[in-house]
């Protein structure tokens, strides 16, 4: 940032305040990838539903109209859940380079 | 409010107890995790601005898709038939596009932290107090009408007391906000978007094999309805009657220019999500890439509505029988076994605890850093504000649990809910939408448009309709005529006003009016960020596009 000593209007200081703030920020550095809770709550779901549909009784097809919808829902959680893993394997959060090197 | 009828109760068993189990188990784990990220207040209330397009895409759309508006959107589905298309593909693509191409780069461009902020930068401190102080106290009620529309929901279909359900809900909303602010907010927010999505799309396929497919449902309920129900634009001339209480003038002016960019492109709680992304193309990208989910989400709300009146056509007929707004209830009594029954439940009730949080969340940004750092305790250490922030996260969650109980005692809150929205975004938009794109607008300008616009649709909603000085049919439609209201007095008062006083000086407002540039150097593109698939002009009118097409069917 240019450095003049002219005072600035309060938007300006604000926006130079943020920078700061921007710089000593451990969000980007340290905050888990949410792909990894996703994932893993979906695998679990899957795997919990999908059983439930492997041994589904009379009662529960007839229900849902002869679908037997906790064998189709549990599997299709479980890709979806193997899906976000496999996207955080392939292209894993990039740690950003240190700003504050970079800037000074 | 949302009145569910007796014998709702789910049949749900131990199965469906775990799933809602491993669900509260990994909410509160996302909070403890997100904790050791927060060092800063900007890590508090904007996730350091840092976070990728496509997370804050799917908060932005799940910050909106509450509970209350799944339930509501069905409920206007069985009500008013396929015209509930109009709140998504009026209502909201055009206005979420609008707020990604031409005004995230004011917002995200001019750095602020929030969207009163916005307004202390382009117009001064007495508009950004008083639209600090409104939001504030309405963001806290709508909390709180929140938690009791999830304590109802729970007590008619799982038979937990009101009391239990309030403490319980607002005690895991208090600790996972508390401890990893917006970050903890937001990946709730996207975790919640596909448990509803994984509750609501086997409802909508087992529900559509149940009453023949779309043509079963056109069949009867065309016979039963009339041709008009199942149509998006029929019977909506001036002067006809249709079931919405308006037409397509009130539709097009009021729903989807008014109200909807009122409510998407102002209200904090959702553009808070924008601007915590890592740079200016994620946050440009946030809305339009919400855009997508959302205009295919009535396929699993509104059609929904449809199926549960043709499986039970008593909907809504008596007062003590099954309610409009027991549409997905009944369904997922009737249809869903074990299992998924449990994922329906966790979905209802994540949906419920992240519409809150929104509110939450967006509550303690604006009250520690718009009213608290700028009028009470100037310039403190960081750190204090961090502190701060989170004693107003546990004050604001023990209020709107105390208004949780103060709103039982109103009868209808859902159509309520709609009006504060009219009172109060329609107004804060035409400030912004006028400040931004007439230089001249002064200071003045904008506190008096804010404040007029504001009584403007209080009396045209209290006085004109209230007391029938004017003819409107419906709640819904006198909701449309005071956006209108609000819009034309807030504008007119906003003219007059500039002409008379003295605008700021043109330095001042660089980065805040169209066709300046935020001072300094732009920021760099970031990598990748120049694939065509990650233009914001492309994803923006594909969206438009796509709303426009998806009318067709619909509307001949």
């Amino acid at each position: 940032m240019s450095d003049n000593s002219t005072p600035k209007p309060a938007a300006q200081q604000v926006a130079k305040e943020i920078e700061e703030l921007e710089k000593r920020s451990q969000t980007a550095a340290r905050l888990f990838d949410v792909r990894r809770i996703i994932g893993g709550l979906f695998v679990v779901y899957g795997v919990i539903v999908t059983i439930a549909g492997i041994f589904a009784s009379e009662e529960d097809l007839k229900k849902a109209q002869d679908i037997n919808i906790n064998l189709w829902t549990g599997i299709a959680m479980l890709i979806l859940g193997v899906a976000f893993l496999v996207w955080l394997r392939l292209s894993p959060t990039i740690p950003p380079p240190a700003e504050g090197e970079a800037d000074e | 409010m949302l009145h569910l009828a007796e014998g709702l109760r789910l049949p749900t068993n131990g199965l469906d107890y775990t799933l809602l189990g491993i669900y509260f188990a990994v909410v509160l784990g996302i909070g403890f995790a997100a904790r050791r990220s927060v060092k800063t207040s900007l890590d508090f209330f904007l996730s350091g601005r840092s976070l990728p397009a496509w997370i804050t895409g799917l908060a932005f759309v799940a910050a909106n898709l509450g509970a209350t508006e799944i339930l509501g959107m069905a409920a206007n589905g069985a009500q008013y038939g396929v015209y509930t298309v109009h709140w998504y593909w009026i209502g909201a693509i055009p206005a979420m596009v609008f707020l990604g191409l031409v005004m995230m780069p004011f917002y995200y461009g001019s750095k602020v932290r929030s969207v009163p902020e916005f307004l202390l930068h382009r117009f001064g401190p007495s508009s950004h107090l008083l639209s600090s102080v409104i939001f504030a106290v309405s963001s806290v009620l709508i909390a709180g009408v929140n938690l009791y529309a999830l304590a109802l929901v729970l007590k008619a279909l799982l038979g937990w007391e009101l009391w239990i359900s309030i403490v319980v809900a607002g005690f895991f909303v208090l600790a996972y906000i508390t401890l990893g602010g917006l970050s903890s907010a937001i990946y709730t927010e996207v975790l919640q978007f596909f448990v509803i999505l994984a509750a609501l799309i086997p409802l909508t396929v087992v529900g559509l094999k149940r009453v023949g497919g779309w043509g079963g449902i056109t069949d009867t309920l065309s016979g039963e309805k009339g041709g008009a129900f199942m149509t998006a634009w029929d019977g909506t001339g001036i002067g006809s009657d249709n079931p919405l209480g308006a037409n397509w003038l009130t539709i097009v002016l009021g729903l989807g220019f008014v109200m909807s960019f009122g409510y998407w492109t102002t209200n904090f709680a959702e553009v808070q999500r924008a601007l915590s992304a890592k740079n200016l193309s994620a946050a440009r990208r946030t809305p339009l890439i919400a855009a997508f989910p959302k205009i295919f989400i009535p396929a699993v709300v509104v059609i929904p509505g449809l199926i549960a009146l043709v499986m039970e056509p008593t909907l809504g007929k008596t007062e003590d029988g099954l309610q409009y707004n027991d549409a997905i209830p009944v369904l997922m009594r009737d249809l869903l076994p074990n299992g998924v029954l449990g994922i329906a439940v966790t979905g209802l009730l994540a949906a419920f605890m992240a519409g809150m949080a929104a509110n939450i969340s967006s509550f303690n940004t604006v009250f520690t850093n718009d009213i608290y750092a700028a009028y009470l305790k100037k310039d403190r250490p960081d750190e204090h504000y961090v502190a701060t922030a989170r004693w107003v996260t546990v004050v604001g969650v023990l209020i709107g649990m105390g208004t949780a109980f103060i709103a039982s005692s109103f009868s209808n809150i859902m159509n309520y809910l709609q009006t504060l929205f009219s009172f109060f975004n329609v107004p804060l938009f035409v400030v912004f939408i006028i400040g931004m794109f007439w230089k001249k607008t002064t200071p003045a300008a904008g506190f008096w448009g804010l404040l007029t616009g504001t009584a403007g649709a209080m009396v045209n909603y209290f006085w004109f309709y209230k007391q029938g000085v004017i003819d409107i049919p419906s709640d819904q439609g006198a909701n449309f005529v005071s956006s209108i209201v609000a819009f034309v007095v807030g504008s007119v008062v906003m003219v007059a006003v500039t002409l008379f006083t003295k605008p700021k000086p043109a330095e001042e407002l660089a980065g805040l009016v169209y066709g300046t540039r935020s001072p300094g150097e732009p920021e760099p593109p970031g990598e990748g960020d120049d694939a065509w698939y990650r233009r914001p002009a492309l994803l923006g009118w594909g969206a438009l596009i796509l709303a426009a097409v998806c009318y067709i069917p619909f509307s001949f």
